[in-house]
């Protein structure tokens, strides 16, 4: 425990004239920003008699109100001081307004809350950002931010690197502007973390991934809002994460399970994807060419690409005009693979119970006109009119293949299961002649495994 | 002995005197660890409680040693610690030891000062591939400046930062000093900062910016590498490749690591520097192929976010020098999260086609979601540009056809 004699000398050494009493007035603001900011202050208090806002902490309150002179530097030194000043346990408490930066923000202290007063009322905005990859950084454990929003950032929104113990709750991460490739590639964008809260959160503009889980282990993933995307919701490279109750629309594509080559954390797995609104993903894909989502069609519900142990169920997926559902491997990518280790096929993936609406009546993209074309070609009059409703390239790892039947062993087979009315077309697409076996049989997939458990995060109560 | 040495005595005298007036090396009980620091701040005080020895700390009697003491809080004012007996002129203390690296991390045609300074009596640890060994309390000083004209070394300096970074007994702790306008002192500036600067350029022809002085948290984002789940603070320069090189201090050129290892304050290093690793200079052909000195270009300006333990781990892509892997080091290697820095590119490096080339891309864009190094590079460096389109042109292999 902290004496209140080291509290009030940290105190001293830490004021910025733009942190305020909690509870008390924010008036007398100084936006002076030539100081250097570290004058020894009377104006900051401990949580006692704080703010309603800063709620029941153990640590204390810093709290934040936008430079009364419209920005210019005095939003950027007030919030990163109280980063760099703050102690495990703080609360940063960010008042209703604008606040203005220029340059990236950085976090590297344990167990700090930032918290707004809504994502429509505190926002934090970087337009003119001219330098930082992303709008704030953290690195450190047990970070939650809550309640704010973030728009514009020159790159990516808000990256967590390295951290455990995540918590993203009612963020909005932002580009305002119109969709275009040089907006930031992923709003909000926790890597190589574990155990990862992010709920009711909203992510629109990014030009690669929304919401983007990378390299981690045990994620949540609920009740947010993913719309204007290349990808809404993408989880790569990890294991252990549930995916529920989000509504993914306008994106190109809705929800991205991925396993890419060449990282650190090579694989992933485990993933529950269900209870999903996952509806008219069909905007144009403006991620720049080389990123991997620039190879997602416009119009995808959902992609399983080199996927193993996924869970896909209760979702609706609903006029996402090309693919609804997709299962491919690497392979299916123009991109070349140099990675012995990495696995490239997908596997294990278990469908049930979602419901189909329209879709895949407008195939975009070079994969949607491969994949029209090669239905049209091979089944003449017996073609669909629309892409069926789960299609899988049927490009089989040798080693998990049935010799008998040609398809997948029954434990990593592909198990569709009371999926309504919806159609199915395996493509065949790694035959010697792609598409050759093109067929629209589900029979061999009509099987069933055992249920992932639900993902229980180590740490951040659900 | 060369008349450098020869010059280099007064140094060597001024420490072993240091050394004889017994204070060096307990940095735990706070006394004051420093020579003159010690002699001047009342005895049985216990610094870090009472705020009065902060002060005397941060103003400290008059001396001519060095007055750094681990045990208190920053000093506001940079000429507190006298590392600099005229630091407008950024001419060191006799204890404060200049350095130079063989090819130094661009950052926006920034001059650079660079000093160490080691607690009194105490030595740093050579190492062959690895970052020296320095003792708890020792200080890195690096100043950022920038000169009225850069075809003109003597031209006036405009002095803009000092960093800091400090060993404590845990980590190493950096601390960014802003000179102010008069250039007569420098101080604490912890949230960063933007200062418009302007020289004239090689070329002849005036440039200006809004250099950005990094926070004190964006130390870390450099210095650091994260092993076995834990992040541990680090210099960079501090290696025998880079170090290995004439010093600038003196009338004829000696080699720092021998200069060091015969002032005593490096252990272990081999008698002859040609014994050493040596890093190329990037714009010196004698000093190594094309090859050589594309990939130490990149070692010094990227590996210390892009190896497997830096922060760019998460990107897969490994510039460190040590690298053997053509993949790892980003041939025929598609982007990760990149997002707009892909430039629409489809690889990192596509051998013989810079123009094809991800990191081409990066290196010639000035846009902060696009150009890398992320920090501290608003212009382009177009003098490293030649050498890695020459490396990447002479590239063997190619990435095959889209499939």
């Amino acid at each position: 425990m902290r004496s209140s004699l080291a509290l009030s000398l940290s105190f001293a050494l830490v004021l910025s004239p733009l942190v305020s009493a909690c509870g008390g007035d924010d008036d007398d603001d100084d936006s002076t920003v030539d100081d250097t900011g570290d004058d020894p202050g009377d104006d900051v208090a401990d949580d006692d008699g704080g703010s309603d806002a800063c709620g029941d902490i153990e640590g204390r309150c810093i709290e934040l109100s936008p430079a009364d002179d419209g920005g210019a530097g005095g939003d950027q030194e007030a919030l990163q001081t109280a980063f760099i000043d703050a102690l495990p346990g703080d609360v940063i408490l960010l008042h209703a307004g604008t606040y203005e930066f220029t340059l990236g923000l950085s976090l590297d202290v344990d167990q700090v809350t930032l918290r707004g007063e809504g994502e429509a009322e505190t926002v934090l905005s970087f337009l003119g950002q001219i330098e930082g990859a992303q709008g704030i950084l953290i690195t450190a454990d047990d970070f939650t931010a809550e309640d704010f929003a973030i728009e514009d950032t020159a790159g990516d929104g808000l990256k967590v690197e390295g951290g455990a113990r995540i918590v993203f709750r009612g963020v909005r991460a932002e580009w305002t502007g119109e969709q275009a490739e040089d907006n930031g590639a992923y709003g909000i964008y926790p890597v190589q973390c574990t155990d990862i809260l992010i709920e009711e959160s909203i992510v629109r503009g990014a030009s690669d991934a929304g919401i983007y889980v990378g390299q981690s282990e045990r994620a949540v993933v609920r009740n947010s809002t993913v719309e204007n995307n290349v990808a809404g919701i993408e989880i790569e490279n990890t294991y252990d994460a549930d995916v529920y109750g989000n509504t993914a629309t306008a994106n190109t594509g809705g929800i991205l399970v991925f396993n890419l080559p060449d990282l650190q954390v090579e694989s992933g797995g485990r993933t529950r994807v269900y209870d999903n609104d996952i509806f008219e993903n069909n905007g144009e894909n403006f991620a720049p060419a080389g990123n991997t989502v620039a190879q997602v069609p416009p119009g995808t519900g959902f992609v399983a690409l080199s996927a193993h142990q996924v869970e896909v169920f209760g979702n609706t997926f609903t006029d996402n005009m090309s693919f609804q559902v997709g299962i491919i491997s690497y392979y299916l990518t123009p991109f070349p693979l140099e990675d012995d280790t990495y696995d490239p096929y997908s596997d294990t993936l278990y469908f049930h119970d979602n419901v189909f609406v329209g879709g895949g009546d407008m195939p975009s993209g070079t994969l949607g006109a491969v994949v029209r074309g090669a239905l049209d070609t091979n089944l003449g009059v017996d073609a669909p009119e629309t892409i069926p409703d789960i299609s899988f390239d049927h490009i089989l790892n040798p080693e998990q293949v049935d010799e008998k039947t040609g398809e997948l062993l029954p434990d990593f087979n592909i198990c569709l299961q009371d999926n309504g009315d919806a159609d199915f077309v395996s493509l065949d697409a790694g035959a010697e002649v792609p598409f050759a076996g093109i067929n629209l049989d589900a029979t061999p997939f009509d099987c069933a495994h055992d249920p992932l458990p639900a993902v229980e995060l180590d740490g951040v109560p659900l | 002995m060369s008349p450098a040495r020869a010059a280099l005595r007064p140094a060597l005298l001024l420490l072993g005197v240091g050394l004889a007036a017994g204070c060096g090396g307990d940095d735990d009980d706070g006394s004051g660890d420093v020579a003159d620091a010690a002699a001047s701040i009342d005895a049985g005080i216990d610094a870090g409680v009472d705020a009065a020895v902060v002060t005397d700390v941060c103003d400290p009697a008059p001396g001519e040693g060095v007055a750094f003491d681990l045990a208190a809080p920053p000093c506001e004012h940079l000429s507190s610690y006298r590392f600099f007996v005229d630091g407008p002129a950024q001419v060191p203390n006799q204890e404060v030891v200049p350095y130079d690296l063989n090819t130094p991390l661009f950052s926006d045609y920034a001059t650079k000062h660079r000093f160490f300074w080691l607690p009194t009596g105490q030595a740093m640890a050579y190492s062959e591939t690895g970052v020296f060994d320095m003792p708890v309390g020792s200080v890195l000083i690096k100043t950022f400046s920038y000169l009225a004209d850069l075809r003109d070394p003597a031209s006036a300096e405009r002095l803009v930062e000092t960093r800091l970074l400090v060993h404590r007994a845990d980590k190493w702790e950096g601390l960014v000093y802003l000179w102010n306008e008069d250039q007569t002192e420098a101080e604490l500036r912890r949230a960063g900062a933007v200062v418009p600067v302007e020289w004239i350029h090689t070329d002849g022809e005036p440039r200006q910016l809004s250099y950005i002085v990094p926070n004190t948290n964006q130390c870390v984002n450099c210095h650091v590498v994260h092993i076995e789940g834990e992040d541990i603070t680090t210099p960079i320069g501090i290696q025998a490749r880079h170090l290995n090189r004439d010093s600038g201090v003196g009338e004829l050129p000696v080699n720092q690591l021998e200069l060091w290892s015969e002032m005593g304050v490096l252990t272990g290093a081999p008698a002859d520097a040609a014994d050493a690793p040596r890093a190329p200079v990037f714009d010196d052909p004698e000093t190594g192929t094309v090859d050589e000195r594309a990939r130490g270009w990149l070692d010094i300006n990227c590996s210390h976010c892009h190896s497997q333990v830096g922060p760019a781990r998460t990107s897969g892509l490994d510039l460190t020098v040590g690298q053997a892997d053509p993949s790892q080091y980003g041939v025929c290697k598609p982007p990760i999260a990149a997002g707009p820095g892909s430039g629409g590119r489809l690889y990192d490096i596509v051998p013989g086609l810079p123009d094809e080339s991800i990191l081409m891309f990066r290196l010639e864009s000035v846009e902060p979601e696009i150009r890398m190094p992320e920090v501290l590079r608003q212009t382009v460096h177009s003098e490293s540009l030649e050498l890695m389109r020459e490396w990447i042109t002479a590239l063997p292999g190619d990435c095959g056809p889209p499939k």
